[in-house]
């Protein structure tokens, strides 16, 4: 394809969500040549649909705060396999990335004295679990994500970031040396493949929810970047760790924000009762996520779910008024009234845990770099790649993420690899080009759709995929039906391979799109699929029967899923702290 | 069990010389869907059809498009709320050039946000904590920074139609004066000198199609009218 | 920004107050002329010249003349700036009107006055 159209950055960014526009303002702002390259408009990203706050001990609602106790939390959150120096620096350097965000405009909600608004969350403590619940999530009302992302965009403009909108990555793109050069991308509007080289490729691409039935992610999360690095072979960590939010609307999936349980709500079954004090007496209906989905399933599954099928909890806020309502959680009424026909100032929301987050993704060091593994499994650097946000997996989250660490993930991180690429550049970085066969490569599975001539439809393949990740991937696991899944995904692998494309036309072609992005769905949901079935413990969101305890002895550890082998490896965890002790793993309850 | 017609509004520049309606027979089992479940009911039956659509909740603002006449997101929208007689048609947002189905090309739109600054405008030295902002002069903003940028309202505003270059527009507008009502905002003197001209806020004839259709509930003839009251306190 | 130099103020604001303001003193005259003739039931030339005889009268139709040409100056400018995209017709149609504008105007000031 020696006619195809290149284009040249410094760095190119793949993704403008939270974590990609915050990484690309710092590289603007330096004069890098930096595009944005996002499959849809940036505001249209899925970080818009973050409600509840950023957590951040900014010190407000509690001038003493200390951003080791927001360390210890999260450290504890993630079931101990989150990195250390990864969380110490998030939430050190937290609050600087906050006050950015106010000093570039975000509308935070604020307190009397004129300071950002923090509200309660759940697993956060003061000194560190033994001064009761904090309140350290920063909030702008319940869009604080839909105020982040805005505020991100405005700020891009203001610097004159470069925007690819509506272009699809579709792979990337390596040199003979296994470095990362670039990507080709697809203009969504003409349908023009265009080769995209730059000396920095960061993947940006949030998370993968839609590998699962029932999610709240928005429609388009469907792991392009994660796609992309397995089938170029990089390895990705903790793949089995997905959360599993407690509030997602019964039926229709849609978030509703911890914000309503930090604010006062709590969570009943059938019979009315506060369940979440018998499963976590001191944090109730604030203990961690994993916590709190897992103890809704067992109430369904011992019969004390509510509706006529008795399979979700209700959510009640009445008793917190329709001012607080409407000033606090207005987002949350109007999603209720829209999706659950319930006016919560009156009634409960039906509530169940749904899939929402992935902790797993492209491993990563402070600064973004994509870190695979050598020949002795010692770490290696993969050139010119990084990853932020969700699609990375630093590891601040470990096991399992607190509410309002994700959004805090984005920016304090997509700041970090900004600045670190900056300087990488700066130093001047050179790698072979790729050749033609290099790029031929990266045409490969583009070229399969556009050549196919029959075979089974996409949405068909990806109803059939999704149906297996929420039979036998969700909350609780068990050996039997996981091994059941992966032969099941090996087949659908197959009939995917297979798979047609009805439609060839170049013109703003979705299905087209789609059919690139299930392939994505493919390789996020078997390397899930691996490492759940190969981690054989519980462990935060990895829930098993079958292995009900932790086993720090054999699983203290990050997974590492090998795409080419199919294999599953480990990773150490970083215990190692610059400026705190390290926090020794213990018992974790709530 | 009850079909219901939907009318779509089709057209491929590679292979339609003109735009035309094609009708779906789709199937809902009598259920309360949103217009969006239809739209991906309908692309199963002809993979072809194009539609934008992301976090199907009605926060990103994707799914902006005119059913049975009336601007809304696609994925808020309940049948019950716009079919008519059994039929529901879906044409792409009126006024902007269409680029496939019921996908337009918004650039005019984007550019009209980026041409009110749309972005704090403060120079003085940073503090090393956040700015302070009373909750009196943060409720200010309620209303004002919601917007979505879906284009419902400025593709369902006569005076956008007509001068999509130069006016504008309720979105827009409504975020230059989410600005200009920013207490932490300093470039005020600028935005209004950028705004006095006969078009860009004046072409507004208060007729509020833009509040009609507002999938958030918001008021930009609200906005553009404070935003008239500080040009002629400024000037007088 | 959006420049213009075919509009009556030279800005957008003082357009739109100054069709407010003419708006104002064009129905305060349309009011007082309809009042006049409400109660004025056996009216004549005599009577009707006389009103417009007097000096106040004269003024204040005066002051509403200029204001209708403002007015309609004003409106017909945007309606011309909405609907007539091709520059060469649209400037046409604005000279069109601001000459009969302004023939209106004069000519109105010529009955007023010259009398």
């Amino acid at each position: 394809m020696s006619n195809m159209r290149s284009l040249t950055f410094d760095a190119i960014i793949i993704g403008g969500g939270g974590s990609g526009m915050r990484a690309a303002l710092e590289l603007a702002k330096s004069g890098k040549k930096t595009a944005v390259l996002t499959k849809v408009f940036p505001t249209r990203s899925h970080t818009v649909s973050a409600q509840g706050g950023i957590t951040c001990a900014i010190a407000s609602s509690d001038p003493d705060d200390d951003w080791r106790w927001h360390m210890y939390d999260t450290v504890k959150g993630g079931d101990y396999i989150t990195d250390q120096e990864a969380a110490e620096y998030m939430c050190s350097e937290g609050p600087k990335a906050v006050f950015e965000l106010e000093h570039m405009g975000l509308p935070f909600s604020r307190f009397d004295n004129g300071r950002i608004y923090q509200r309660p969350f759940g697993g956060q403590s003061k000194d560190f679990g033994k001064g009761g619940q904090a309140a350290r999530t920063c909030a702008a009302a319940d869009r604080t994500g839909h105020a982040l992302l805005h505020t991100l965009y405005q700020n891009n403009l203001k610097n004159n970031t470069t925007f690819l909108n509506e272009w699809y990555a579709v792979d990337l793109v390596k040199n003979a040396n296994g470095d990362v050069v670039g990507c080709i991308a697809m203009d969504i509007e003409t349908g023009e493949l265009v080769h995209v080289k730059s000396k920095a490729t960061v993947l940006a691409t949030g998370g993968s929810g839609r590998i699962y039935s029932s999610t709240t992610n928005a429609l388009i999360n469907t792991g392009d970047g994660i796609g992309m690095a397995l089938r170029a072979g990089i390895p990705m960590q903790d793949m089995e760790m997905w959360q599993f939010h407690p509030t997602g609307i019964y039926g229709a999936g849609v978030l509703v924000t911890e914000g309503c349980r930090g604010e006062g709500g709590y969570l009943v079954n059938k019979d009315g009762e506060r369940f979440m004090e018998r499963y976590a007496p001191n944090a109730k209906d604030l203990a961690g996520r994993d916590v709190v989905a897992r103890s809704m399933v067992l109430e369904i599954l011992e019969g004390r779910g509510c509706g006529e099928n008795g399979d979700h909890v209700y959510l009640k806020l009445d008793h917190l008024g329709e001012e607080v309502l409407g000033k606090r959680l207005p987002g949350i009424v109007e999603l209720a009234k829209t999706f659950a026909h319930v006016d919560p100032a009156k009634e409960p929301i039906p509530v169940v845990p749904t899939c929402h987050y992935m902790m797993g993704g492209v491993a990563t060091n402070v600064h973004g770099q994509a870190i695979a593994q050598d020949g002795d499994g010692n770490d290696q650097i993969v050139n010119g790649l990084y990853a932020v946000g969700e699609a990375a997996c630093v590891s601040v989250h470990g096991a399992n993420r607190l509410g309002g660490n994700s959004l805090l993930d984005l920016v304090v991180f997509g700041r970090a690899a900004g600045m670190f690429i900056e300087q990488a550049l700066n130093e001047g970085v050179d790698y072979l080009e790729a050749s033609e066969d290099d790029i031929d490569t990266a045409m490969r599975r583009v070229n399969r759709w556009n050549e196919s001539e029959g075979g089974e439809s996409v949405p068909e393949l990806k109803r059939a995929l999704q149906e297996i990740m929420q039979s036998d991937f969700g909350v609780f696991r068990e050996e039997d039906n996981m091994q059941k899944g992966v032969q099941q995904l090996a087949e659908l692998r197959e009939r995917i391979a297979n798979a047609y494309l009805p439609d060839k036309s170049n013109a703003f072609n979705t299905a087209r799109v789609e059919a690139l992005e299930l392939d994505n769905l493919m390789e996020v949901a078997e390397a899930t699929a691996i490492a759940a079935l190969e981690r054989k413990e519980s462990r935060g969101a990895h829930s098993r029967y079958d292995y009900p305890d932790r086993d720090d002895a054999n699983w203290l550890k990050h997974s590492m899923y090998f795409p080419l082998e199919k294999r599953l490896g480990q990773r150490d965890v970083n215990f190692a702290p610059k400026t705190v002790d390290m926090f020794e793993p213990k018992v974790r309850t709530y | 069990m009850s079909m219901l017609q939907v009318s779509l509004y089709r057209y491929n520049p590679e292979t339609d010389s003109a735009p035309y309606m094609e009708e779906f027979q789709i199937d809902t089992q009598d259920r309360d869907i949103m217009v969006l479940d239809v739209l991906h009911m309908a692309k199963e039956q002809d993979s072809g059809l194009a539609f934008r659509r992301s976090c199907r909740e009605g926060v990103c603002g994707s799914d902006g498009m005119n059913m049975n006449g009336k601007n809304g997101l696609a994925c808020i929208t309940p049948l019950s709320e716009v079919v008519k007689k059994g039929k529901l048609t879906l044409r792409p947002l009126p006024g902007l050039p269409v680029i496939r189905d019921l996908v337009v090309d918004m650039s005019l739109f984007y550019k009209q946000y980026e041409r009110i600054q749309p972005y704090l405008q403060n120079d003085n030295p940073e503090p090393a904590i956040e700015r302070l902002q009373s909750p009196e002069d943060r409720d200010k903003l309620d209303g004002l920074y919601e917007c979505i940028l879906c284009a419902c309202c400025s593709t369902s505003c006569p005076s956008f139609w007509w001068n999509p270059d130069k006016f504008v527009g309720p979105a827009g507008l409504l975020q230059a004066y989410r600005f200009l009502a920013d207490s932490r905002d300093e470039a005020t003197q600028e935005r209004l000198a950028e705004l006095e001209d006969p078009f860009s806020v004046f072409r507004c004839r208060g007729i509020m199609n833009c509040v009609a259709v507002c999938p958030k509930g918001l008021n930009p003839t609200r906005a553009i009218g404070k935003i008239r009251e500080m040009l002629l306190a400024n000037a007088t | 920004m959006v420049t213009n130099i075919t509009n009556l103020g030279r800005s957008g604001l003082s357009d739109w107050l100054l069709q407010r303001a003419s708006a104002i003193v064009l129905a305060l005259y349309s009011l007082f002329l309809v009042g006049y003739l409400l109660f004025s039931p056996g009216l004549d030339y005599a009577a009707w010249s006389g009103l417009f005889a007097q000096t106040w009268m004269r003024i204040f139709s005066l002051l509403a003349f200029v204001s209708l040409a403002a007015h309609a100056w004003v409106g017909l400018w945007t309606v011309t700036t909405d609907y007539i995209k091709p520059t060469g017709i649209r400037v046409a149609a604005q000279s069109i009107i601001i000459l009969a504008i302004f023939v209106f105007l004069v000519w109105g000031i010529q009955v007023l006055w010259g009398a």
